[in-house]
């Protein structure tokens, strides 16, 4: 195993390899809201690339403008300043439909069976029915779903449901996936086997992937690269390469050491939001 | 944090049918019916114990017929009076089902007006609610006056009365729709009409049942008040006539029709309710 990355500091930089052809690019990225009459900045100077089949992780204590970043990558709000471009062409608000999106609600249609909520991306994009179910009752063979096809929501556990989210976004053909929190609402025993799933998307269909979290392991285990965002206002604090060799044991060394490391870094994060 | 190595194909979670399951004979349409059965066997039981003590007292106390009659009276009269009441009950009938599709086609489109446009939902919106505030009986002099003693004031009373409900429970149903999901949609780059075809209106219909449900039994009463006031047929007008000459049993014959007409009503929205919503039973078995 390769010795995990080294770093110091409060503020760092590591870069890896060059990233390859950039699939989503974000230079200086600011977004505010009003609040009370006046304004909260939750995204000041945010600046990361994700590469083609690239999974990254944006990883950042609760309420840091994660899932602003997310919604303004879905182009579902437009940001204040910077520049954001997929594929090359600028995110906006107007065309949307460039990216899937998931997030920790499964957000699936409870009036829709479980092969109608899996088709939902491909029917807004105009893909007639029968493919679309056909190639939707294969992937949920190939993510443990075969015999639920048919079955209403309702009737499936957290796990599953989650997985069928995971399908839907999967089958929605973007360039990206934009993950957001996925897996913050189940089990331990039910997240692992969702990352299991997740990492062999990964593998077996080369997507390029976002991956938002504020679980440190979560972040290692999955990530090529890993960006570490401060406390609100959020800003690219760090920038880490986890150039571990999959699959990754949670208590492997090089694992334990980087989470340490990354920990480190957020808490260092958090001790000066509070001072 | 769980030392388990990550097994990425292993071990699936699985449904839980101990949660969620129900037994295979509890599926379907015949056990639907059992269950109905169930639990239309309390209300039925003291109802008939009900009109078994009526008949009692009635009898033990000796009412006369023109103040109230005995069930078994009134019993025979259904029978002996079919012809007529079925007759009258027959116009009334098509003074509720006409009433009730104008309501219903108005009141699903005003709904989505309101829900579509804030300026007709700030104009509109105040005096729909407002005009509940208005006793339906005050008005129903002016309905004769304005459409006659014929069909169409009784189908005018019938509609007002449904109205309301079914445009406060579709506006209401169409907001229901989870936020999330109508943003996951716009992410994927569905239209505004895509977004109310598979989201919104999907989400309001069991808002729009609920509504239908209590507009079809009310709008029976929106018939009769209107055959009370001016009418030459229908069964109101058979229990004012009736009311005039103390032919109590006959008013009672006529409530027992409208009842039964009314629950009729409403058992068939609930049916259509059922076929059309399989999804609301999934999860509450």
């Amino acid at each position: 195993m390769r010795a995990p990355p080294r770093f110091r500091g409060r503020r760092f930089l590591l870069r890896g390899a060059l990233p390859m052809a950039a699939v989503l690019e974000i230079r200086g990225l600011v977004k505010r809201f009003r609040r009370d009459g006046g304004w909260l900045d939750v995204l000041e100077d945010v600046s990361l690339t994700v590469g083609r089949r690239e999974f990254v992780a944006l990883l950042g204590p609760s309420g840091c403008g994660k899932s602003t970043l997310c919604n303004i990558v879905a182009g579902l709000i437009p940001a204040d300043a910077g520049a954001l471009r997929l594929e090359g062409t600028p995110i906006d608000t107007v065309a949307r439909g460039r990216v899937a999106y998931m997030q920790q609600k499964d957000l699936l249609l409870p009036w829709r069976t479980v092969i109608d909520n899996a088709i939902l991306g491909m029917e807004i994009q105009g893909v007639a029915r029968a493919p679309a179910r056909a190639r939707a009752r294969e992937m949920l063979r190939r993510f443990g779903l075969e015999g639920f096809e048919r079955a209403y929501p309702a009737l499936l556990s957290g796990g599953m449901r989650q997985r069928v989210a995971l399908v839907r976004t999967l089958l929605c053909d973007r360039h990206l996936l934009v993950l957001d929190e996925p897996f913050g609402a189940l089990d331990a025993m039910t997240r692992r086997a969702m990352q299991g799933y997740l990492l062999r998307l990964r593998e077996e269909f080369g997507r390029t992937v976002l991956f938002v979290t504020h679980d440190v392991e979560e972040a290692v285990l999955l990530a090529d690269r890993i960006y570490v965002l401060s406390a609100r206002p959020g800003r690219v604090r760090a920038e880490v390469a986890i150039d571990l060799p999959r699959p990754r044991q949670p208590t492997g060394d090089a694992v334990v050491s980087t989470k340490a490391r990354l920990l480190d870094v957020l808490e260092a994060e958090l001790a000066e939001a509070r001072a | 944090m769980s030392t388990l190595p990550p097994r990425p194909l292993a071990a699936p979670h699985r449904a839980a049918p101990a949660s969620g399951g129900a037994a295979p004979a509890d599926a379907g349409w015949l056990g639907g019916l059992r269950r109905g059965a169930a639990q239309a066997a309390p209300p039925a039981a003291l109802l008939a114990a009900l009109v078994l003590l009526w008949e009692w007292g009635v009898r033990a106390l000796d009412v006369p017929f023109y103040i109230l009659p005995a069930p078994s009276r009134i019993a025979g009269l259904l029978v002996s009076d079919q012809a007529t009441l079925l007759a009258q009950a027959a116009v009334t009938l098509e003074e509720v089902l006409l009433g009730f599709a104008i309501a219903f086609v108005v009141g699903i489109v005003l709904a989505l007006l309101i829900f579509s446009s804030r300026t007709v939902e700030r104009a509109i919106y105040p005096l729909v609610i407002a005009s509940q505030t208005i006793p339906v009986f005050a008005i129903a002099p002016l309905l004769v006056v304005w459409f006659g003693y014929g069909l169409l004031s009784k189908i005018a009373m019938a509609a007002l009365i449904v109205f309301f409900p079914i445009v406060v429970n579709t506006v209401d149903g169409l907001r229901a729709a989870d936020p999330d999901a109508v943003n996951l949609l716009r992410i994927l780059g569905a239209t505004p009409l895509q977004i109310l075809l598979k989201i919104r209106v999907p989400a309001a219909l069991p808002f729009v049942f609920s509504g239908t449900r209590i507009a079809v039994a009310t709008s029976v009463i929106g018939a009769v008040i209107g055959e009370w006031v001016g009418a030459t047929r229908g069964l109101g007008f058979l229990m004012i006539h009736a009311n005039a000459q103390l032919h109590i049993d006959l008013v009672f014959a006529a409530i027992v029709y409208l009842s039964a007409m009314a629950l009729v009503l409403f058992g068939a929205v609930s049916a259509i309710e059922w076929l059309a919503l399989p999804w609301r039973r999934a999860g509450d078995r």
